[in-house]
């Protein structure tokens, strides 16, 4: 396959950044998005260029760390994280355009790597559940409607790639904040806290400077893990009852 | 946005109801009759005050909404498409046409109601201002029904998104109700503004 490629570069935070364009010629469509990156790197590197920085973990979709928005939409055509995305998805002689996430809350670190630590300071605000130290105590203990399982480990699959922040045109960070806050406020170990958790979180997320959300749903339109909209609903409702009667007073 | 909202919902179910009578066959009695007692009945009167507000905070809020938003995006994306519904994405330029149609409606019929010269007419020996011969005159012009039209159209798409959202927004969103929510969302969007945009239609047409 013969790709052109339209790449953000961007020296540093600083820099003001733009586009940069790259023929490739010898493209499988075998590869992942990230590997034929891999492969331009090399070849970047072998002319002494600087090689496109972009962030990577595991490449098999479940760290959160891939994060390039691709022909307009965040990890690409398809609803998967960027290191799942093959070549195939594009057809021979397609110019595709690669950007990093664009948010106040995500700068730009270099090139296609952005800093989403505020995402990391959201969930110290309060995205925990604090437990006892001593024993262990023994498997279902305490029993957990299967249901109300499901549901927790569903949002609890949210890698926080922050695609949805990408995705939104507000760059609201609600999807990824309700994921958290529900997998925890719906089980027994974490109603405890909940309350001041919802609080502290939504504090630390409006502080972090993320969009309000205005409920246009492309944050989990565009979720590799699916999350789902009512998880935001749900974060209303702990935020308002939380308001309504927290401990902080 | 999302109380507030559903507040200005419910008084567009009452102002159609109004306005239906619009089209009685009874040359604007029972029209001008209910234009009366809207504006002269105390606890409309409160009401009434309480909806301004509620307009003033629905619109202000809404300012504020968008520069907030528009500030956690401070470089946009060179390519972007969207994977969202166009009405949910344009809320802002949609509440832009509902306000200006507002502010030219209101000046027509509002303004004229309370402060203008309207001429009077007598049901039953009371005297009413002829609120229906404004409207009438008004309704006779091709623009004004096209502006009221579009203005509608607007108001469509504002709601298909407005009347579901205000209820995810205040944590409504429940799998047994949502159809429920999106099913009556959807008819109040199209029914409603399809209705206040007949009446201007009826009218011209039973003019010409």
């Amino acid at each position: 396959m013969k790709i052109t490629l339209k790449v953000w570069r961007q020296k540093n935070a600083a820099d003001k950044g733009g586009f940069q364009t790259y023929q490739l010629d010898n493209v499988s469509p075998d590869m992942s998005f990230l590997e034929m990156f891999d492969v331009l790197n090399e070849e970047l590197l072998s002319k002494g260029e600087d090689p496109i920085h972009f962030d990577h973990d595991c490449r098999e979709g479940i760290c959160g760390m891939c994060s390039m928005y691709i022909n307009g939409k965040p990890h690409g055509p398809k609803q998967t994280t960027t290191c799942q995305l093959h070549m195939r998805s594009f057809h021979d002689g397609q110019t595709i355009t690669v950007e990093p996430w664009r948010a106040k809350a995500f700068p730009v670190v270099k090139d296609l790597v952005v800093d989403r630590t505020s995402f990391d300071r959201i969930i110290q605000a309060g995205g925990y559940v604090s437990v006892n130290t001593g024993g262990v105590p023994d498997a279902n203990e305490i029993p957990i409607p299967k249901k109300v399982a499901d549901e927790a480990f569903d949002s609890a699959t949210c890698i926080g790639c922050g695609a949805c922040v990408a995705a939104c045109k507000n760059a609201s960070a609600m999807l990824f904040v309700s994921a958290k806050i529900s997998q925890l406020a719906m089980l027994p170990q974490g109603k405890v806290e909940r309350k001041t958790r919802a609080e502290q979180m939504i504090a630390q997320m409006d502080e972090e400077g993320f969009g309000a959300c205005t409920n246009t749903g492309a944050c989990s339109a565009e979720c590799p893990k699916e999350i789902k909209l009512e998880n935001i609903a749900r974060m209303n409702r702990e935020f308002y009852t939380a308001k309504a009667k927290s401990e902080n007073v | 946005m999302a109380a507030t909202g559903l507040f200005l919902i419910i008084f567009l179910l009452v102002h159609l109801t109004g306005n239906l009578q619009l089209l009685k066959d009874d040359g604007g009695e029972a029209f001008n009759v209910y234009a009366q007692f809207m504006t002269s009945n105390p606890l409309i009167k409160t009401t009434s005050y309480l909806l301004y507000a509620t307009f003033l905070v629905h619109i202000i809020w809404a300012v504020i909404l968008s520069v907030y938003n528009r500030k956690a995006r401070p470089v946009g994306y060179a390519h972007n498409k969207a994977s969202s519904t166009w009405s949910s994405r344009n809320m802002g330029i949609l509440g832009t046409i509902v306000l200006i149609f507002l502010i030219i409606h209101l000046k027509n019929f509002w303004y004229e109601m309370h402060w203008g010269g309207i001429p009077t007419v007598a049901y039953e020996g009371e005297s009413y201002k002829d609120l229906y011969a404004v409207v009438d005159k008004a309704f006779a012009e091709w623009w004004i029904v096209a502006l009221y039209v579009v203005s509608m159209i607007g108001l469509m798409f504002h709601l298909y998104h407005g009347f579901q959202s205000a209820f995810q927004t205040l944590g409504l969103n429940h799998p047994k109700y949502n159809a429920l929510i999106k099913g009556v969302g959807t008819a109040f969007a199209v029914i409603v503004p399809a209705l206040f945009a007949a009446i201007p239609i009826l009218m011209f047409l039973e003019r010409s």
